[in-house]
Parts: structure tokens; C-alpha cells; sequence
């Protein structure tokens, strides 16, 4: 097994708003093996890019690190100073955001902004940065990088600022990249080229792959292990082929089931989640999904679950397990969700169509 | 149009022409600048049916013109020639005040549950207002079906005094459908109306359409890009690319057996959540992106980026029509549909 270059351990990240202490990341513990894949998938507001953030040091206003350690090898992030994080960020790790316009400077060449990414760590000297900027470019499929050097991002599409923001972030050879949904504001046929890229470099360069993602298709595609996160905490975890054969956790279930498979005859029902996720100021107590699970039990409402293993690498945060759930239990999930009488008193009260289309 | 003979045993009604909608060589150019000489061709000659009580669904990727065409069905965008026809009516045609009551019929749900709500009326007033308009109901009636098309949607009937800032997306979402249902329409089009929610908002936004379908024998256009949500809603699929329709046919055909280069290139790029079936699927990996709909290219607009074109020749000289090909109803515009992409 491969030497593990990313541990977190049980990182707490808020944000102090005048509503109150926002907890976005609420006591995670994970870890990235050197030249793995490695999906962290979740909803809005589940802590996952927080997460990332937080890695980075990079955590916005009114956030903060406020406990835990998040150790790259053998030295903790949270305790680096400025310039420690800055050498940090430029060699270590890289990360690529979900829309690459706003993370390129539109007045700058796209060529330049890639040299700029490697003399400011002074890795590479401004003669060989210059040299280098070619072949990354040919490294990440665009074509003619001699002539596209030389343009701005605004000439690019939004597939090429991808590539561009890719062939930056491996300028300085990183270990890891942390992508955060790299895929979503791109059409689909340009998500397959960039997803196509990813995996070429995770092969050829051995760069390891943190994607951060709500896309449970791109996770299959992508990584071979998956953390399940759910109101700022690692709900579930483990190899990717076993989590979505035999998900534990009734999040994961259900995620898995709430969307459509483009290679699937028609389901009659998509499983949904009902409500929302809980209010991070003010969570639940007990487990903190129980308030929208249809397998609950007592317990779930008072007492939160630890993160138990639940098979051969595999663990998951709660007192039921799917496992222990009966088949038709989870089908009658798929029942229809509106209310038959509100149906019959608004067909009986519907005005007659053509009444109204001709007589207003 | 034709008009099937009622069965025999059928009741009095005269019976309905099967198709409710049919767009006929719709074209949209809108002037690039100031100086008109260039245009955007958004729409480039769409033709479409939309039977009753369906779901087509409209897909293809950004500035393929499935919004801009959505506008033109619904006459929020005049059509720069061609015909929609709703209800055997031309609509292209019709005076302003006729057209405000055939929107009692033909509704629209937006993407954006955030932008397409006016944030300074209640959500009594955003589902009261087509009520008001089409003059449906007043007064205590008014108040009552308000609170049972929010009751409808799931949301809580006690909340039409709630600004729509006061509701998370999913929530808003519900409230748009609300206001699309309140004039009890036949016609829905979905303009991408799932692709902002989160995926277990997304499930129950989907299902409440279904649901809604079913129980108001509604009629759904539904555009998105996602093409696993397109299949699992729709009846019938219709691709676009650059302005026009590539192909159309029944749902399971369409990904059984695409017949346009296209199609195929555009299925085969959707990863599945499913990592034994990741293991094995190829992508058909496009070059380069979506060429400008200014200067299309010309012949097939496909075959700057298709693996089996001929070029030069045929795909780059003669534009395909839409014709035949594959299963019974399935129509595609392609020198060479059907054949293996190697």
C-alpha cells in the first residue's frame, strides 16, 4: 500500500456570522493515499469544499480553521505561516475550481500566466519556465500551444480554460490536486475530454486526485475510493466498487438511487430525499441526517453514531445500516408524493379551458 | 390537420388532434452588433411535433438554440419566419390579446428558481397573479386554490405571505410550478427546470412533475442538458446541434440505437454511476468544441467535429435532411446514419 501524503484529523472549520457559528466542517478525519483517486461527494453545504479549502488554508472570511490538523506528509498545515502555505499551495498541491474563468487573470496571456505560476515558487527559472509552458500545454491536449500561448483567457472556451487552469496546476509538479467539481459548468461532450485528462494524468504522472463532487456518475468514472460527506461530517467511506454495490448509510442509499441512469431503462420512481439539509447553525442532535431518513429509529434522534466499520474498508456513521433495512421498506420510498385529495378538489374547481380562453 | 375517427363506442366529444404542438421550419437570427450584416443563427429551420399528453424531451449542449427555441414556442421571442402551431392555431399569427389567453394553456418553468421569481411579491402574489389575469377566480376562491396549488407542490399552504428569498432552491422551484399550474394549463415547457437543484431536491422536483403529468394529463416540452434526466422523463427525445435538429425518436430507441454520429458521441460521453459499467465504457472523445452558430460550417454542421465524416465530400458539401432511419418514428439528419464509429 501506498505511503499516505494527506491526513486530516478531525478538522473543524466555522464561520462566525451574525446569525451564529456557521459549522461547515464539523470534526472530518481523512486521508488521500500517494497516486490514488479519491472522490469527496456530498450536497450544497455539505462541508466538502470547505474541506478543500481548509486544506488549502485558503478558508474566506468570517471562516476559520478552528481545530484539528490536516498534516501533508509529515508537516501540519494549520500550524504553517504565510510563507510556508504560500510554498505549500504553489509545490505540494493544486487545485482547480469549478469555473476557470474567474481563476484566470483576463489581462494577461495564458501562456505568461502558466511561467508566472512557476518563477513565483522559483522552482524553475524564467528561461525554463518559458521552455516548459509548450509541452504542459501539449501535456493537457491543446492543440497548437505554440500560437494559444500567446492568447488571453478570453479567447479560450470553456473546455481550453480548463485545460489551461489543469496545465497551470501542474506546472510545479504537484503531488495532489484537488479538483472541486472541474466538470459541472462544462457541456457534456467537453466533460468527457476533461475527465479523459485526469484519469491520462493520474496514470501517467502519478499525481493524486482529490475530486470534490455532487456527481456520483463522475465519482464512478473518476476515483477508486469514496467519502460520503453530509452536514460538515464523514458520513461513509470506502472503495468505490464496494460503496456503490452495497452503500450502509441511508444518505449514500439514497443519493445513489435519486438519479437517473442515462444506461437504465425507465425506473418508475427516482428515490428522493425528503426536506433539506439541516441548518448549520442550529444541526439536530443525534445523528444528523435522522430528521430526513426513512429508516430511523429511536436512537437516531438522540445519540450520533461514530464512524464504525461496516465492511472490509468501509465505514459509515449510523445505527441502522442499510443492510438491516427490508426490501420493501426501501421501495415504498418510491411512492408518489402528492396528496390525491388536493388533486380531486382542483380538477373539481378547474375552470372550464375554453371558457376562459374565449370569454376573458 | 388530420383528425382520427372517434372508435366506435367513444363518447360525443370530438376527438383531439393527436398532436398538440407542431413548430415548422422555425428559424431565429438575431443581428451580431450594430451593423446587421452578421447574424447568431440561434434556430437555423426546427421542425417539431409534440403529441398530447407526452414528454418530448430537448436536448443538446449550450448554443444549440434549445432555449432559444423554447422562447419562440412560447412567443416570448417573435420567430424570424416559420410557423408554431399550438391547438391547430399559428401562433406566429395571432393578435396580442388572443395569444395572452392561449397562455392560459401553455406554460413555462424556468432554470433559475433564484432569478425567475420576483423577489418583491409574496408567493400569494406570484401564484395569484396568473389567477388574477386569466381572471380564474376571485376572492375567497382565489385564496383557496392559492393555498391548494402550494399544498399541490408540497410546500406549506400557511407560507403566501413568505417573500421568495425566505425559500431555499427546491422550495422556490415548487413555487414556479405552482404559478405555472394556477391557470390550469394543457402545455408545459420545462426550460432546464431541474439542473440547478442539488440531486435529492432534483429527484423530488423530478417526480413532482411526473406525479403532476399523470394526475392533469399535462403535455410536457422538457429542455435540459442532462441526458440521463431527459431519459427518464421523456417519451420521445429530440437532439439539437447548432440551430437544428439532428434527430428524434422514441426514448429507448434513441439510446439503444442513435442513429446520428452525434447522438452516439453525446451518450457515450455520460459516465454512469455504476463503476463496473465506468470500467468498460469508451467515450467517443470529440474534437475541439461547438464551432461559432455566426458562420456554421457548411453541408453538415456536424462534420467539422464528426469521427465518420467525409470531408471533403458529401458532409462538408451537402446539408442532410431529416429522414427515416432506425426504428419506426426515428428521424435523423446524417449522410451516413447508422453506420459504427470505429
Amino acid at each position: 500500500m501506498a505511503g499516505k501524503i494527506l491526513r486530516i484529523e478531525d478538522l473543524k472549520t466555522q464561520f462566525f456570522t451574525s446569525r451564529g457559528v456557521v459549522r461547515a466542517v464539523d470534526g472530518v478525519s481523512l486521508h488521500v493515499d500517494e497516486g490514488e483517486t479519491v472522490a469527496v461527494v456530498g450536497e450544497s453545504g455539505c462541508g466538502k469544499t470547505m474541506t478543500a479549502l481548509s486544506i488549502l488554508r485558503l478558508v474566506p472570511d468570517p471562516g476559520r480553521i478552528v481545530g484539528g490538523h490536516i498534516w501533508f506528509r509529515d508537516r501540519d498545515v494549520t500550524t504553517m505561516d504565510a510563507e510556508q502555505v504560500r510554498e505549500f499551495r504553489g509545490n505540494d498541491v493544486a487545485m482547480i475550481f469549478q469555473d476557470p474563468m474567474t481563476s484566470l487573470n483576463p489581462v494577461t496571456k495564458v501562456g505568461t500566466q502558466i511561467e508566472e505560476a512557476m518563477t513565483a515558487h522559483e522552482r524553475f527559472s524564467p528561461r525554463d519556465a518559458l521552455e516548459r509552458v509548450i509541452p504542459l500545454l501539449q501535456r493537457v491536449r491543446i492543440p497548437a500551444a505554440e500560437r494559444r500561448r500567446q492568447d488571453y483567457p478570453h479567447q479560450f472556451s470553456g473546455g481550453m480554460r480548463q485545460r489551461a487552469m489543469i496545465a497551470m496546476g501542474l506546472a510545479n509538479e504537484p503531488q495532489l490536486i484537488i479538483a472541486d467539481e472541474p466538470t459541472t459548468a462544462l457541456d457534456v461532450t467537453v466533460q468527457a475530454q476533461i475527465v479523459t485528462l485526469l484519469k491520462q494524468l493520474n496514470s501517467e504522472l502519478g499525481t493524486a486526485i482529490m475530486l470534490i463532487t455532487h456527481n456520483m456518475a463522475l465519482v464512478a468514472s473518476i476515483c477508486t475510493r469514496v467519502i460520503v460527506m453530509y452536514a460538515g461530517r464523514v458520513v461513509e467511506e470506502g472503495p468505490v466498487r464496494q460503496i456503490f454495490k452495497s452503500p450502509q448509510h441511508p444518505y449514500t442509499w439514497s443519493l445513489l438511487r435519486s438519479v437517473p441512469r442515462v444506461d437504465e431503462v425507465r425506473r418508475s420512481r427516482l428515490v428522493s430525499i425528503t426536506g433539506m439539509p439541516p441548518d448549520l447553525v442550529r444541526m439536530p442532535p443525534g445523528c444528523k441526517f435522522h430528521p430526513r431518513c426513512a429508516f430511523r429509529v429511536d436512537r437516531c434522534s438522540d445519540d450520533e453514531p461514530a464512524l464504525d466499520e461496516v465492511g472490509p474498508n468501509q465505514v459509515a456513521r449510523c445505527w441502522v445500516l442499510m443492510r438491516n433495512v427490508p426490501q420493501e421498506a426501501a421501495r415504498e420510498l418510491e411512492a408518489v408524493t402528492i396528496s390525491r385529495d388536493v388533486v380531486e378538489e382542483l380538477k373539481a374547481t378547474a375552470p372550464d379551458l375554453e371558457d376562459v380562453a374565449d370569454g376573458s | 390537420m388530420a383528425v382520427e375517427a372517434p372508435a366506435p363506442g367513444a363518447s360525443a366529444q370530438p376527438a383531439l388532434d393527436p398532436v398538440i404542438l407542431r413548430v415548422e421550419n422555425v428559424y431565429k437570427h438575431f443581428p451580431v452588433g450594430g451593423i446587421a450584416t452578421e447574424v447568431v443563427r440561434a434556430v437555423d429551420g426546427v421542425s417539431l411535433e409534440v403529441r398530447r399528453g407526452e414528454t418530448l424531451g430537448l436536448v443538446g449542449e449550450s448554443g444549440c438554440g434549445k432555449s432559444t427555441l423554447a422562447r419562440l414556442i412560447t412567443q416570448l421571442q417573435p420567430a424570424t419566419a416559420g410557423q408554431v402551431i399550438f391547438n391547430g392555431e399559428d401562433l406566429t399569427r395571432v393578435s396580442g390579446g388572443r395569444m395572452r389567453r392561449i397562455r392560459r394553456q401553455m406554460q413555462m418553468i424556468f432554470q433559475d428558481p433564484f432569478a425567475s421569481l420576483d423577489p418583491r411579491m409574496t408567493v400569494g402574489e406570484i401564484v395569484g397573479e396568473p389567477i388574477d389575469n386569466f381572471g380564474i377566480a376571485r376572492g375567497r376562491a382565489r385564496q383557496q386554490r392559492i393555498q391548494e396549488l402550494l399544498r399541490l407542490v408540497g410546500l406549506n399552504p400557511n407560507f403566501t405571505n413568505r417573500y421568495p428569498h425566505e425559500f431555499s432552491g427546491g422550495q422556490r422551484q415548487r413555487i414556479g410550478i405552482a404559478r405555472a399550474l394556477a391557470p390550469n394549463p394543457t402545455f408545459i415547457v420545462c426550460d432546464e427546470a431541474v439542473s440547478a437543484l442539488d440531486v435529492s431536491i432534483q429527484a423530488q422536483i423530478i417526480n413532482l412533475l411526473q406525479d403532476l403529468q399523470r394526475e392533469f394529463n399535462l403535455t410536457y416540452l422538457f429542455i435540459a442538458h442532462d441526458l440521463a434526466v431527459v431519459r427518464h422523463l421523456s417519451d420521445r427525445v429530440a437532439v439539437m446541434y447548432l440551430g437544428k435538429v439532428v434527430e428524434v425518436a422514441d426514448r429507448n430507441d434513441i439510446y439503444a440505437a442513435p442513429q446520428h454520429p452525434y447522438t452516439r458521441a453525446l451518450l457515450s460521453s455520460i459516465p454512469v454511476p455504476d463503476p463496473e459499467v465506468e470500467a468498460g465504457r469508451e467515450p467517443i472523445l470529440l474534437q475541439g468544441e461547438i464551432p461559432s452558430p455566426v458562420n456554421p460550417p457548411s453541408g453538415c454542421r456536424f462534420h467539422t467535429r464528426c469521427p465518420i465524416a467525409q470531408v471533403p465530400g458529401v458532409c462538408s458539401e451537402t446539408e442532410p435532411e431529416l429522414e427515416p432511419h432506425g426504428h419506426a418514428s426515428q428521424i435523423a439528419a446524417c449522410h451516413f446514419a447508422g453506420r459504427e464509429i470505429a
